[in-house]
């Protein structure tokens, strides 16, 4: 009797919220490795023809989503050294002992809050007008042009915003790594005669490991993912030079209507996106050091 | 000497956060000029501060309806999710049976899924579910919230499991002896004891949801039924861009955002922090 009352207790707490978790995110995760297998328009009333491994083929000769690949790659390892230099020196300004540190995080912290596809559109302003009226005034028009508009600089415009984004976010957990660690194990290294770029290299950065991991983890998982940014800075052009990963996936199947294709190129998604995280999470908890 | 450094220090810091924030002034600033004025000199402040351009914003984007419709969702979201998040996280923490461990690692393991890998399936479902059911799940501001809840339970539960298991067990189970059901120590007795993590969990899912564009493209077709994210999406998409236009309606979803960081900033970046750090 007893038992069987915590049995309905316990279904009382956990079934709501799981059937709908089901409904939502496993069911169609299932469903979608079973599309990925056939070809199919989206259209109810068409025929699901069963190709086997034929999409995923077919994938590895589609020009256009092998170059959307790589610059995915290129975007992500750009934009993870870039948030992180930034976040980091952020992280070190606002844990000094300045007056001004307290602004200057919640200053710093501010462009994270703001969604990516607003962002997108405030910056795509700042390159037009901004930086070509910056290039007029200084002379400098080889640096500062409209971005957007040059196949190559539009990606890195992307890195660029991408960054101005996340830095802050970073930021936030560097200042709870440096926090923890204790005062007079710099103290110390000080009267050792350490100088200060010695201790932040021998003391600071090794004690910062867990943030780096999840740091890095953060950064690879939301660049590779990237898709707001890109489609209201960029929106893939010009000349689909900044397509990335998710954008090219969503236009596949809603664009060109090709559901079997795209739906196995959004499992080949989510393969590569586990395996780069859990590899990364797994090299740098290796190096992490106990104190 | 030492004072003077200190100084010059101080206001280098500002500048640079200044400097990083200015993509928000000249924003801001814009929203208020004339189409010349604009072209003339984007950096300067402008001649005076009409509202013109906001009330014609207003009216394209619709503005009201979009936040009337950003807050509902958020608000209805995050309420469900705190609920049902945190009752279920109490038993999988709980109970410490292999079933809990199953579900509890499937959840997080769904946590690496890219919406993209599941979006097709998904909309194929739920349209499905709405024309052989009935249930109205597709196109609907409750079937977008139905979804949420779905799409940010991992994550929530995650949080919640963490923070339970660093309770005392001995504290329930004074009040459990009591007498007291499930419900009743949940309630009045744990749930209390959650509310530091309850405001991360809520503040990470507020700012999510808020900003979260791609799902509620995908579900909301009707026009009246647009969060603040689609109506600027379809604000830049139906007009040929008028800057003068577009700052002020960027403007105009910037302001709640602003409000919201500035009522609960500590708590934030406090929830931020916890969020991301484990």
């Amino acid at each position: 009797m007893a038992n069987r009352k915590k049995i309905g207790w316990y279904l009382l707490f956990t079934v709501p919220l799981l059937i709908i978790f089901t409904i939502i995110v496993v069911i169609p995760f299932v469903i979608g490795i079973y599309y990925a297998f056939f070809d199919w328009d989206g259209i109810g009333a068409n025929p699901m023809v069963f190709t086997g491994l034929e999409n995923f083929r077919i994938l590895l000769e589609d020009e256009r989503f092998l170059s959307s690949t790589w610059l995915t790659v290129l975007f992500t390892v750009l934009s993870v050294v870039s948030v992180n230099i930034a976040g980091l020196a952020f992280a070190l300004l606002v844990t000094s002992k300045l007056k001004m540190a307290n602004l200057a995080r919640t200053m710093l912290f501010m462009p994270y809050l703001i969604g990516g596809l607003i962002l997108g559109y405030i910056w795509q302003f700042v390159f037009l007008d901004v930086f070509t009226l910056i290039g007029e005034v200084t002379g400098l028009e080889s640096v500062f042009f409209n971005w957007l508009n040059n196949e190559q600089f539009a990606l890195f415009a992307l890195v660029f915003v991408f960054t101005w984004q996340m830095a802050g976010y970073v930021m936030i957990v560097y200042i709870a790594g440096i926090q923890g660690i204790p005062g007079e194990l710099i103290e110390a290294a000080k009267i050792d005669g350490a100088g200060s770029w010695q201790r932040f290299l021998r003391i600071t950065v090794p004690l910062l490991m867990p943030a780096f991991t999840i740091s890095l983890f953060l950064t690879l998982s939301y660049g590779f993912k990237i898709y707001d940014v890109n489609l209201s800075l960029t929106g893939g052009g010009p000349a689909n030079a900044t397509e990335l990963f998710a954008m090219n996936i969503y236009n596949e199947i809603f664009g060109y209507g090709n559901y079997g294709y795209g739906q196995a190129k959004a499992i080949v998604f989510f393969i590569i996106i586990a395996a780069i995280t859990l590899t990364q999470v797994y090299l740098t908890k290796k190096r992490e050091v106990e104190m | 000497m030492g004072a003077i450094r200190n100084w010059s220090k101080e206001i280098l810091l500002f500048l640079m956060a200044l400097l990083f924030l200015s993509p928000i002034y000249i924003i801001f600033v814009n929203s208020f000029k004339t189409r010349q004025e604009l072209y003339e000199n984007t950096l300067a402040l402008p001649e005076q501060f009409g509202l013109q351009f906001y009330s014609a914003a207003m009216e394209q984007m619709d503005f009201f309806n979009a936040f009337i419709n950003s807050m509902y969702v958020t608000i209805v979201s995050v309420a469900f999710i705190v609920v049902l998040s945190s009752m279920t996280a109490w038993m999988l923490a709980r109970s410490g049976n292999w079933i809990s461990n199953v579900i509890f690692m499937t959840m997080i393991a769904t946590m690496l899924i890219p919406f993209q890998t599941i979006m097709m399936p998904l909309m194929q479902l739920v349209t499905g579910i709405t024309q052989d059911t009935g249930i109205p799940l597709y196109n609907t501001l409750s079937g977008l919230i139905f979804m949420n809840i779905g799409f940010h339970a991992a994550l929530s539960v995650f949080l919640y499991h963490g923070f339970i298991k660093s309770i005392p067990l001995s504290l329930e189970e004074a009040a459990t002896i009591d007498g007291a059901s499930k419900f009743g120590v949940f309630w009045r007795i744990i749930f209390p004891m959650l509310t530091p993590i309850t405001a991360t969990v809520a503040i990470l899912n507020v700012i999510l949801i808020w900003n979260d564009f791609l799902l509620p493209s995908l579900t909301l077709i009707d026009k009246d039924l647009r969060t603040i994210p689609l109506s600027v999406f379809y604000f830049f998409g139906e007009f040929t861009i008028e800057w003068n236009l577009a700052m002020a309606g960027l403007t105009l979803t910037i302001i709640p955002v602003v409000i919201f960081y500035m009522l609960a900033q500590k708590y934030i970046i406090k929830g931020i922090g916890e969020g991301a750090v484990k």
